[in-house]
């Protein structure tokens, strides 16, 4: 196995898939000759010329439509919308579109579309490039959402999302693109969409989480462990649909629960995830729920003090995890 | 002398049957409204005074090859397409049967694989980068299909359909816009939704041709979009038509028209009414006779009767259906 960063994953996923079906093609803004602005498809237009990995005008409704269109024509698009927080003009073809294909004809018409788009902040872009969107498309029946956490779920995962037969919006965390490193294998494989995977095995309390605060609550459980706190930790990885078993189970785990996102707290993820544990697992808990998430403002200043105030980090959330522990 | 339909290679029986599709689109329509008043279905939204618009525009195409992605009010063009008279009425009941949507969807919202005709839905304009990636699809594989899409002129002035129009140019997809331009959006008038004379100037902005044609004409549209058809299939790109066509009655069966515009401007329009001006001109080269129209018209009727028979007798789907095809089930 070699060690990749979660940006060469991403490449390496969308190059085999192109590889290995036709069918498959890149369009975007920025995506071919400049190969993406974080370099996301860099070498895809040189392999696979300019009809496959499609430089695009700058409108990303059409960006998203013209892929839907394309889709239900029987291809594999895979639309990049350059940052997530750009996705809003694209919202009405995500959400009324897309998303109701199969469901409005009854089943005639699919639409196996994947839409990637870095999200998430820390990396000085303000609001307008920091934020994190999945809760917008949460509460949409017919799509499916992933946010991976490291260079093996991405590759696996993505590949999946191009083999769905449905809408996947398929978020980056564009601050793991070149921090996160990790093995990923040769060649062909996928990962099941809708599974939970556990990072780190723990007795005391539970965290769910995703994305970047994947890594950052290991740290944070690697600071407490030395407290004595044993932290188990829980990636969500797939955010619609979120593997409930894989909740519930983490919940009777410990007792304790903490949910982590770089999201705003009100209506985000974690507010799915608490309702999810106080329906159907009540009883197994010791402790409120607990929630650490971005405060409740539009998105990241782009002041660094401001920034740093807005972002978690792995002593804020050890701080929560403490507060939960001692409970 | 020469026929216009003969200049076009079109046949007698062609231009009987474009006759024919006409008549059984207004019928179809005329029937929904009675049954909407009746209180036997919840909602229409009407084709009446642009069946030539629609059926010129749809006999252009290769009913095996192109794809359709049309908005509400294309009858027309989805009878010439292959629905019958029955699937039109399953869909106004709302019963299993409808092609488009197993009816889920209101009427008028179009779709149907076998068909190739594009599931669509309600906010205007979705469709247009929809037929763009259908063009787009046909170009990567190399094959010779083109797509239509249509919109009113109010729908013009959503994003999409900018976006979709000038993704198309950049890139020269086979791919015809066609604005079917009655006037009036719900109750808006042309004059405070553009203010360029045609919609089809704006095809400039684009790098393609804008056409605009009588839409009360159903032979100069065929004669335009014969046109159109054979450009896109060439490699030459897409095309902007507009069709002026007039709607001679209210936007569906919850609007009153009569709060903004007049019933002298209706009446006016009615004299202009396609079906009448294409009879005429199949009566003046002598391939309609009162005896001919009066087989069409009563077999059209008793099509129309069936259809509605059947529709109203077909029970409707389970409630929990209403459960099934969010996602592909496996």
């Amino acid at each position: 196995m070699a060690i990749k960063s979660y940006i060469e994953a991403v490449t390496e996923a969308l190059a085999e898939e192109m590889e290995a079906d036709p069918r498959v093609f890149v369009l975007g803004e920025d995506v071919g000759v400049r190969g993406g602005v974080f370099r996301a498809t860099a070498g895809l237009i040189e392999r696979f010329g300019e009809d496959r990995v499609m430089d695009t005008p700058l409108a990303e409704s059409a960006i998203v439509g013209v892929a839907i269109g394309a889709a239900m024509a029987g291809m594999r698009p895979v639309a990049e919308i350059q940052f997530a927080d750009f996705i809003m003009p694209a919202f009405n073809q995500i959400v009324s579109e897309a998303a109701r294909i199969r469901y409005r004809s009854n089943n005639d018409w699919d639409c196996p579309l994947v839409i990637r788009a870095p999200y998430g902040g820390g990396v000085h872009g303000a609001l307008y490039h920091s934020q994190s969107v999945e809760a917008l498309f949460h509460h949409v029946p017919g799509l499916k959402i992933v946010a991976p956490s490291t260079p093996y779920e991405v590759k696996g995962l993505l590949k999946a999302a191009i083999r769905d037969e449905d809408p996947v919006l398929f978020f980056e965390h564009k601050r793991c693109y070149r921090l996160i490193k990790g093995d990923v294998p040769e060649g062909d494989y996928t990962l099941p969409i809708g599974k939970a995977n556990v990072k780190r095995e723990g007795t005391d309390i539970t965290v769910f989480t995703y994305g970047l605060m994947v890594h950052y609550c290991l740290e944070a459980a690697d600071i407490v462990a030395k407290e004595g706190i044993s932290a188990h930790i829980v990636d969500l990885v797939t955010l619609k649909p979120l593997d409930k078993d894989a909740i519930l189970e983490g919940t009777a785990r410990t007792g304790k629960v903490l949910i982590v996102h770089e999201d705003n707290k009100v209506g985000g993820i974690g507010a799915e995830v608490s309702a999810m544990i106080a329906e159907e697992a009540l009883f197994e808990l010791d402790a409120p729920i607990a929630r650490l998430c971005g405060p409740e403002i539009p998105a990241m200043p782009y002041m660094p003090p401001l920034e740093k105030f807005y972002m978690l980090n792995p002593n804020k959330i050890a701080d929560a995890m403490r507060k939960l522990a001692e409970f | 002398m020469t026929y216009k339909h003969e200049e076009l290679g079109l046949t007698r029986e062609q231009v009987l049957e474009m006759y024919r599709y006409m008549l059984l689109a207004r019928r179809l329509d005329e029937r929904m409204w009675i049954l909407n008043r009746a209180g036997k279905i919840p909602f229409v939204i009407s084709c009446q005074g642009q069946e030539a618009a629609q059926v010129g525009a749809a006999f252009a195409f290769d009913r095996n090859l192109d794809w359709m992605c049309p908005y509400y009010r294309d009858l027309g063009i989805v009878l010439v397409f292959g629905q019958t008279a029955t699937d039109i009425m399953y869909s106004a009941f709302a019963k299993p049967g409808d092609p488009n949507s197993g009816g889920r969807q209101m009427p008028g919202h179009y779709g149907g694989k076998r068909f190739h005709i594009v599931t669509g839905s309600s906010p205007v304009a979705t469709q247009v980068p929809h037929a763009v990636g259908f063009a787009l699809a046909g170009k990567l594989r190399g094959e010779k299909s083109v797509a239509f899409t249509s919109l009113g002129e109010g729908s013009t002035n959503q994003g999409d359909f900018h976006e979709a129009c000038n993704f198309a140019g950049v890139h020269k997809l086979p791919v015809i816009f066609y604005c079917e331009n009655n006037k009036y959006a719900i109750s808006i008038p042309e004059a405070k939704q553009l203010a360029c004379e045609n919609v089809a100037d704006r095809a400039i902005a684009y790098g393609f041709p804008g056409v605009v044609v009588d839409g009360n004409d159903v032979l100069e549209v065929y004669r335009v979009f014969k046109e159109a058809v054979a450009r896109a299939r060439a490699g030459e790109g897409p095309t902007l038509i507009e069709a002026k066509t007039y709607r001679l009655v209210p936007h569906s069966s919850d609007d009153d028209d009569r709060s903004y515009r007049s019933r002298e401007e209706v009446e006016t329009a009615k004299k202009r009414d396609p079906i009448i001006l294409f009879s005429a001109y199949l009566r003046e080269t002598g391939i309609l006779t009162d005896e001919l129209d009066r087989e069409i018209q009563d077999a059209i009727m008793k099509e129309v009767n069936e259809a509605t028979e059947a529709a109203e007798k077909a029970p409707f789907a389970e409630p929990e259906t209403a459960l099934l095809h969010v996602y592909k089930e496996e």
